[in-house]
């Protein structure tokens, strides 16, 4: 968009100031606002907001060089990023990638002369079930086709704001396929408040416990002891404040089911904030909203003003006084890492999102080092209902460790991708069966981070003891190369990776590379056995679980499809990552010569 | 009642509160770390000091000791995987020890030697990182920092001034300088500064001062990191 005039920065920072207010912890708020606004962040507004937040500049430059939805260099006035996870791959968007760029005249991530458009590659936006999917200036755009690329290409030259673009091109479809114990109602009138007020923290607490309800975001901590621990930590203390944290930062590859919770359940998820704010004693309770959902910003908000009319909301909540809880709305800017509890805490903080050492874990000491009840999207709606319900209506579904059903998003190779609720303990081909899969290569479940199943555990079950998911459900079928699959996951963890810790900040890179070298036939046996090795070193050491879990995907398929490195080895030992001759190139061009004798002959 | 855990079947004594690195460096155990400085609180971002603990690698720097734990350090597995990180730091940065003033008294390589580092392994990065030789007394050699965020500590908890952060994120994190142009020379900081002290490799060093102890005569060239320590642990030493 150019440069800015200093003083159009400086009003735009002040009025932002005004917004959101000085604390530091607005830090990332401020400077998503002053993103969108003017397509980057100028060096001004990183001097005015240090200056106003009383933050190192090297702390404000720090956190824009962290996300990747900030820019310390201007973007173009439309700044169009492709979703890029396997999925939007599987449905072509590659073409789509160079068919825009070569009707709008421009490579990757540089903006046209023009200062018009910049087109870039994001992680997984959240759209797989309606990909191709991309953001324009973090607007979600679905169902991407040749046709819909080319008017965009004609409304980027014209020129035509995003208001007046076709509707259509941001229509988001919820895609529920099977409703369960969650979906099947989404009405709630305070029922599960109205519980609490009259049966008191205790009671609900025993209702929590008798559900046996587990923490929806992939680990499974018991919710009711999360809440226990939160409401009895300082020895109880009523005069410490406590937080409630919704993460709604849903990044993992191939999620999608909180973009529909948020959109269509929307009253019983931060009724169950609510109710958690009774249980643990919180005034103020953050909902973080990964940047690529940002259209759901004015949905959500006037859910809130509505409770907040309906007196579901802010002080005195239905009538009982001193029951006072507000809800705020804080935007994540990319980063997958913000997904993990601790990071997603240092981000509400304003901070680069590097985990924290744990413990203490949030509970005892999170946002503003107090207690903080952090949970997902889908554990807080489960939460409302089994204190309307009681316990036993979640226990009447799911196995023995993993009571009730779970939200898996469905994408990939299937004649039916998007939203299935299933009790906890449905093996994988029923799910499989219902969303008509057919001749299945393998399923990635819960993500990039996840476990690639091949076909022969297709009777394995979704539940805490056997396949514990967050819900991504990915497909692949038989005409697929799995490879492609490594690739891109590969690509992505070294793009996520906070770089805190030696393993993960390396070893995601290392990875990436070696994939690479396997995809150009360069690599022999000793790389997959390198693979392998750094793989190890990845998941007994890293500081997350980011690092824990990223060379998943590459140790799983070299286990279970080992064809798919084998036919690509140049060479059943070793070969080098350094090509000589190449290297020589430049050389050969500087010099002029370029005989026979100017060339390293490779060894057999 | 005394608290002992068993240190490669060594007991060792503790108090409550003390981490696995407490213990082991107050009874002269050494186990090996580069991102860890008792004078600041635990960081725990190397992952060199990965010990032994139930059958998992746990980092000895930021975690609790336990009446009665069994921990495991010294062994083959273990120092591979050490190793492993520690040319993981390698081959991130630009380390030519040959040609490092920092040569025979920098942790990185002492702790390299230590874990029987022969080579870096890995193939190269060989990111291109410009040095900033802006401050009258004092260069940063961004090639050799290994992000151990000492000096951001040092100068955030010691200093109290903030110079140093880290920003970007993955493989392109890297050290930044607060002072409006991004140099050093415009930051607050001083010689003087426990910030200019505390680099375990050559990344911060001091100007007009080079080989004032010949080369095989520096600290580590005479004993191993395992006997004689940190360079803080040292005489003249910060």
């Amino acid at each position: 968009m150019g440069e800015p005039v200093d003083s159009k920065v400086q009003a735009f920072v002040a009025r932002s100031l005004g917004l959101y207010g000085q604390a530091p912890e607005y830090l990332l708020q401020h400077l998503i606002a002053v993103q969108q606004q003017f397509g980057w962040v100028p060096p001004t507004a990183v001097d005015a907001l240090a200056a106003a937040l009383d933050v190192a500049h090297a702390q404000v430059r720090g956190a824009v060089a962290f996300y990747a939805f900030l820019h310390d260099q201007p973007r173009g006035d439309f700044d169009i990023l492709f979703s890029d996870n396997i999925t939007d791959r599987m449905l072509g968007n590659q073409r789509l990638v160079g068919l825009l760029a070569e009707r709008l005249g421009l490579g990757l991530d540089a903006p046209r002369a023009d200062g018009r458009v910049t087109i870039g590659l994001t992680s997984c936006t959240g759209m797989c079930d309606q990909g191709p999917a991309l953001l324009v200036n973090g607007q979600a755009v679905t169902a991407l086709t040749a046709a819909r690329v080319d008017r965009i290409a004609d409304l980027v030259e014209e020129g035509v704001p995003l208001e007046r673009w076709p509707g259509a091109f941001f229509r988001v479809e919820d895609n529920i396929r099977r409703r369960g114990l969650l979906l099947s109602n989404p009405a709630t009138d305070g029922a599960s408040l109205r519980r609490l007020l009259d049966g008191g923290a205790d009671a609900a607490l025993a209702e929590l416990e008798r559900s046996g309800l587990r923490g929806r975001g992939g680990a499974g901590f018991t919710t009711a002891l999360k809440w226990r621990f939160c409401r009895e930590a300082e020895g109880g203390d009523r005069t410490v404040p406590r937080f409630v944290v919704c993460n709604a930062d849903e990044g993992e590859p191939g999620t999608f089911k909180d973009r529909v919770l948020l959109t269509s359940y929307t009253d019983l998820v931060f009724e169950g904030m609510t109710l958690c704010a009774g249980v643990i004693g919180a005034r103020l309770g953050f909902l973080y909203l990964r940047g690529e959902y940002r259209y759901l910003v004015p949905h959500l908000e006037s859910v809130l003003a509505r409770r907040r009319a309906e007196g579901l909301l802010g002080k005195d909540i239905l009538g009982q006084q001193g029951f006072d809880f507000d809800i705020a709305i804080h935007l994540g800017a990319g980063a997958y890492i913000c997904g993990e509890e601790s990071a997603l805490i240092e981000s509400l903080e304003g901070k680069r999102g590097v985990t924290r050492k744990r413990p203490p874990f949030p509970v005892i000491s999170g946002y503003q080092d107090r207690p903080t009840v952090v949970n997902n999207v889908e554990t807080f709606l489960a939460a409302a209902r089994v204190v309307q319900w009681g316990g036993y209506w979640l226990r009447g579904e799911g196995t023995d460790q993993s009571a009730g059903s779970k939200i898996l998003s469905v994408s990939g190779d299937c004649a039916r991708p998007g939203i299935y609720e299933y009790p906890f303990g449905t093996p994988v081909h029923r799910v499989l069966t219902d969303c008509g899969a057919e001749e299945v290569q393998a399923v990635q479940v819960s993500g990039a981070a996840g476990t690639t199943l091949a076909p022969a555990e297709f009777d394995r079950l979704l539940a805490f003891e056997d396949l514990p998911t967050a819900g991504s459900f990915m497909i692949f079928d038989r005409s697929r190369d799995l490879l492609d699959l490594v690739r891109n996951f590969a690509a992505f963890f070294a793009h996520e990776s906070c770089g805190f810790c030696t393993p993960c900040r390396v070893g995601t890179a290392l990875l990436r590379n070696l994939v690479e070298k396997v995809a150009a036939g360069q690599a022999s046996a000793h790389d997959l056995q390198e693979l392998r090795d750094i793989g190890a070193v990845m998941r007994q050491t890293s500081y997350c679980g980011l690092g824990h879990t990223a060379p998943n995907h590459v140790l799983n398929t070299l286990d279970k499809f080992p064809a798919i490195y084998r036919r690509r080895l140049r060479s059943a030992d070793y070969s080098p990552s350094f090509d000589l001759d190449a290297a020589l190139a430049s050389a050969r061009a500087l010099t002029g010569r370029d005989g026979v004798a100017d060339h390293v002959e490779e060894e057999a | 009642m005394s608290t002992t855990l068993s240190l490669d079947g060594r007991p060792i004594p503790f108090t409550p509160g003390q981490t696995i690195m407490d213990a082991a460096l107050a009874a002269g155990i050494y186990i090996p770390h580069l991102c860890h400085n008792p004078d600041y609180a635990p960081h725990g971002s190397c992952r060199v000091c990965m010990v032994g603990v139930g059958g998992r690698l746990v980092s000895a720097c930021t975690t609790a000791a336990l009446d009665g734990m069994t921990v495991e350090s010294n062994t083959e597995t273990i120092q591979s995987t050490r190793r492993s990180i520690v040319q993981m730091l390698f081959v991130e940065g630009n380390h030519v020890c040959p040609a490092c003033e920092r040569s025979g008294s920098c942790q990185l390589q002492a702790v390299a030697y230590y874990v029987g580092m022969l080579s870096p392994h890995f193939p190269q990065f060989f990111p291109q990182r410009p040095v900033d030789a802006s401050h009258p007394d004092f260069m940063i050699d961004f090639n050799r920092c290994i992000l151990c965020e000492l000096c951001v500590r040092a100068s955030r908890d010691h200093d109290h001034k903030r110079v140093f952060a880290v920003s970007g994120r993955g493989l392109a994190s890297h050290l930044v300088i607060d002072s409006p142009s991004g140099l050093l020379g415009d930051s607050h900081f001083a010689a003087s500064d426990r910030a200019a002290q505390v680099c375990p490799t050559g990344a911060i060093l001091p100007k007009h001062r080079g080989y004032e102890q010949p080369i095989g005569q520096r600290l580590y060239d005479q004993a191993p990191i395992s006997v004689v320590g940190d360079l803080r642990a040292q005489p003249g030493g910060e």
